[in-house]
Formats: C-alpha cells, structure tokens, sequence
C-alpha cells in the first residue's frame, strides 16, 4: 500500500484533474440539459420534437461512441473545439486553453451525454407538477416563460433535485473514459501510468483511484439525502 | 547428435560462467547438461513442465512483429519465436504451447498468479518490476525513438520538444510515455496518451500532434507499412532490453532459460527468429546482448 502514500502527487494530480472535468461537465449538462427540457415541454411541436430527437440519440448511445465522435469525428471536421477557449475560465481550468484539444474534445462528450439525462430529470420533476397549476397560471394570462419560471419550475425544482444529483454523480464515475481518448492524466489514467509503466501491483492502486472518487461523489449523495430528508419535513 | 548438444550446452555454459561474475546461480545450466534425453532435476519448474507437456505463456497479441494474433488465430513475432525455441529446449512440441494474452499492465500479476509459467511480451527489464517478478534475459535490445511525418525536419530528438511548441502520443501506461514526460516542457499541452499506438498514429496523420514516440521496434512496423508518410527522426535515446518474466524465486528456471538464449545466441536460431518476424520491418537486430544472470 505504499504507492498510497508514495505516489501522492499523482493520485492528487488526477484527482484535481477529474474534478475540473466534472465541474466543468456539470455546468455545461445542466445549462444544455435545462435547455432541452425546455424544447420537450414546449408548446411548438417542431420545438417539442427536436427536444425528442436529442434525447432519443444521446441517452441511447453509449458514452463511448459518443467520445469516439467528439475526440475523432471533431478533428476529421476540422474542428479543434476552440469556441471553449473561454477567456476567463480558461485561467483557471488551464486545461481548457491548452494547443492539445482532447479535453475539450472530452469535456463536450460528456456535455451532450449527461445533458439528455439532466433533460429528463428536469422533466419528470415538471410532470410531478400537478396540471391545475399550469392551467390556472395560463389562465391567469401568463406567457409560457413567466409560467415556467414563476409557477412550475419552482416547484418542479423539488422533485427533481435527486434524480439531478444522481444524474451528476453518474456523469461523475462516466469521466472515468477520459483518460482513454487522449486527455493526460485523469484520476482513472493515472492507474495506467501507475500499474502499466511504474509496475505497481494494481490492487492499490485502484485502492487509491476508488477513494479519489469516493471524495467526490460521497458528499455529494450525502447531501441529496439531506436535500431529501429536508423535503419530506416540508411535505408533511 | 548427443555429443553436438552436449558441446553446445558446454560451451553454453562455459560462456555463462565467464558472464556471471558472481556465479552461484547455475543449478539450471549443470541440470541441463547432464540430461542426455529431456529430464531435469526432480522439483524444479523444467521437470514439471516436462511432465505436464504443456505449458502457458504470456504474450502480446497486439504488437506487430513481436506478437501478433492475425487471421492465423495464433500469435507471431519475435517473442512468439523465441518462446518456442525455449519450449523446444524443455521437451515440449511447439502446438502444447497455450499463448496467453498478458498486455502491459497485468504482466507481474499473470506471473504471480500462476496464469502462466513464463512471460515474453516486449518485456522491459527494469528494477521496480524486479521487486515482483525475475528476468530472463536480455534477448533483445530495444531503444525508444521518435516517429514524425516523411516532411518535418523541425524535429530532431528528445530536445526538439523543449521549446514547448511541438505536440507527441505514445501509450497509456507505458514506459516511454513516461520518459517523454521528462523532455517535454508542459506535460498537459503538449502529450496525448491513448490506449492503442493506431490512435497515436491517426492523430499524427490528422495533425493533432507532431510526433508519436514509443520503442524503436513498433515504430518501424508502422514505418514498413506506410513508408511514403512517415519516418524516425534521430536516433534510438533510450536503452530497452527485453527480458522473459519469470517467478521472482525461481533461479533454476532462469539460469536454464538464460543458459537456452545463450545458446539461441551461438546456434543462429535466434538470428533466424529474428529474420522471420521483425527483421522484416528493417529494424536492425545488433550482436547478441549479453544475459543478465543477476
């Protein structure tokens, strides 16, 4: 078990890496996610329909698949995904700005992957949503945006907050693919490097690399269950 | 025919008494000469193959003139050649030999687990893998090298990668992937590892990266298949001798292993070994490398 405490930096390394990617990942599914749920429940059938087609094609293809388009479909095109070169944010996820492409290759498979998933979260919570309450608010005169924002997101928030978190851990423990499409150095990667070139035995390794996520995906199920708790004292 | 082995096998082990400075570990090389027919001394892991007629060995099936598993179904390469001139030697005919596919990352583990009896898959010897397994070996020497496209002149070696402009892939997990780091300015934009070196060369096509490094060996199977798009740029810098993995505490096994390459090394057989698999690719195959009875 050495290589724990031996190899600290490379565990931490990873650890830091995976984290940028998956809040990075997060932000993006969620702002895309919201958007497409927004096109499923609309009221245009054009609109409604492309909402379906996104879903039906990204949450019924494998995430690899999906890595494969973005890391070597993208390049084919002639794209190097440089509309993510964010000025700002860049600074701070130095990876993001790099010449090598293949985190943002990475970061938007896992974008439109998990997107389709937060998409349907985000519905079932509108669907939980008694329909006296958007009838009642149309009633009242208000467009299909005021009626979304001031009566049933807020309360589909509620029910969708845990299959949303879900969704995120998920997406979490889905980054794990990463380290194969060419993004150096992810959590998962490292036990690569590790076992592969450094011959460490692979138990602790993967010891160390399961703990790496734990530290992220436990607090986070920790605090769904709180949200919940919370909801069902408000419920009653 | 018995007095030519029993020459061979002499001078064999003449030549392993002249290289092991320390000596003391020749139990396998005494037990060798004097089997006129195949047996070994009793308890050893030759005598237990010999019995069994079978015998598993890990190789790659991936790694073209080394060890490749092709529409034959059966691996070929160099590796694949010299683990049948080793079974040979232990009695046993080539079709009871059972390949085990052992890619990079479970090589210890195969051994140590029992899954296989010996190991010969582009194997680095190196001292952390020492901690867990022993080598056999040298039976080759390979060095690490740099494949660019046919027209870049800007990249010369290692050093060209300094500057932090230039982009290289190799390998997840492997040795050189390591080693590149250590020339490289900025490892996060400048080295892109995938799991197969076809990526590695697609992206180097595509224009992704500006190079793709891993063993000299492996780049000229590449080379030899597309000889119009790419080449080597510089020189071999590192020194990669392949071993045969074998159980961390099986000397006797070594010493016989280590005693079969010598002779391998006098008779031409692994010359021919050679020839028939990656020689094919123009790699050079240099004098024979001494083994290692360490």
């Amino acid at each position: 078990m050495n290589v724990l405490i031996d190899k600290f930096d490379v565990f931490a390394g990873g650890f830091w890496l995976t984290f940028q990617i998956c809040i990075l990942a997060a932000i993006g599914a969620l702002i895309l996610g919201a958007v497409v749920a927004v096109l499923r429940i609309s009221p245009v059938p054009p609109l409604r329909a492309l909402g379906t087609a996104y879903v039906t094609v990204f949450r019924n293809m494998p995430l690899t698949v999906v890595m494969f388009f973005a890391a070597f479909g993208l390049p084919a095109l002639g794209s190097n995904a440089n509309f993510l070169r964010i000025p700002v944010i860049d600074a701070i996820f130095t990876r993001l700005g790099t010449d090598l492409p293949y985190f943002r290759f990475a970061l938007i498979a896992l974008i439109l992957y998990t997107a389709a998933f937060v998409c349907e979260a985000l519905r079932s919570g509108v669907n939980a949503v008694s329909p006296g309450q958007a009838e009642a608010a149309r009633s009242l005169g208000l467009t299909f945006g005021q009626n979304l924002r001031y009566v049933v997101l807020p309360q589909s928030w509620k029910a969708s907050i845990v299959p949303l978190g879900s969704v995120i851990i998920a997406m979490i423990k889905n980054s794990a693919l990463i380290g194969f499409f060419g993004v150096v150095g992810d959590l998962s990667s490292t036990a690569d490097q590790l076992t592969g070139a450094e011959g460490y035995a692979f138990i602790p390794v993967a010891i160390g690399i399961s703990i790496g996520y734990l530290i992220m995906t436990v607090p986070l199920g920790a605090l769904l269950d709180r949200i919940e708790r919370r909801q069902a004292v408000a419920a009653r | 025919m018995r007095l030519t082995r029993v020459a061979a096998l002499a001078t064999a082990s003449a030549l392993a008494f002249g290289l092991a400075a320390c000596g003391g570990d020749d139990a396998g090389s005494d037990d060798a000469a004097v089997s006129g027919g195949k047996s070994f001394a009793a308890g050893s892991t030759m005598e237990r193959l010999n019995k069994a007629q079978v015998v598993k060995v890990g190789t790659k099936f991936d790694q073209p003139g080394f060890g490749l598993k092709g529409l034959s179904g059966k691996p070929e390469g160099f590796d694949v050649e010299i683990a049948k001139i080793i079974v040979k030697e232990l009695g046993i005919p080539e079709d009871k030999i059972e390949f085990v596919e052992s890619p990079s990352k479970v090589r210890e583990d195969v051994i140590i687990n029992d899954n296989v009896d010996f190991v010969v898959a582009t194997y680095t010897i190196n001292d952390k893998r020492k901690e867990r397994i022993a080598f056999a070996g040298p039976y080759y020497e390979a060095g690490q090298n740099i494949m660019v496209k046919k027209d870049d002149t800007s990249i010369t070696g290692p050093d060209s990668f300094k500057d932090g402009t230039k982009k290289v892939c190799s390998v997840t997990g492997s040795t050189p992937a390591e080693e590149i780091k250590k020339h490289v300015k900025d490892v996060a934009s400048q080295v892109v590892l995938f799991d197969t070196y076809d990526k590695c060369r697609d992206a180097l096509k595509g224009g992704q990266v500006n190079a793709v490094t891993t063993d000299n060996v492996i780049l000229l199977g590449y080379i030899a298949k597309d000889e119009t798009s790419f080449k080597l740029a510089g020189d071999n810098f590192t020194k990669e001798p392949y071993g045969i993995g074998v159980k961390k505490d099986d000397t006797a096994f070594r010493g016989f292993i280590n005693d079969t390459l010598d002779k391998a090394f006098q008779d031409g057989s692994w010359k021919k070994a050679w020839d028939d698999t990656a020689g094919k690719f123009g790699a050079e195959l240099g004098t024979a490398p001494a083994v290692n009875r360490y």
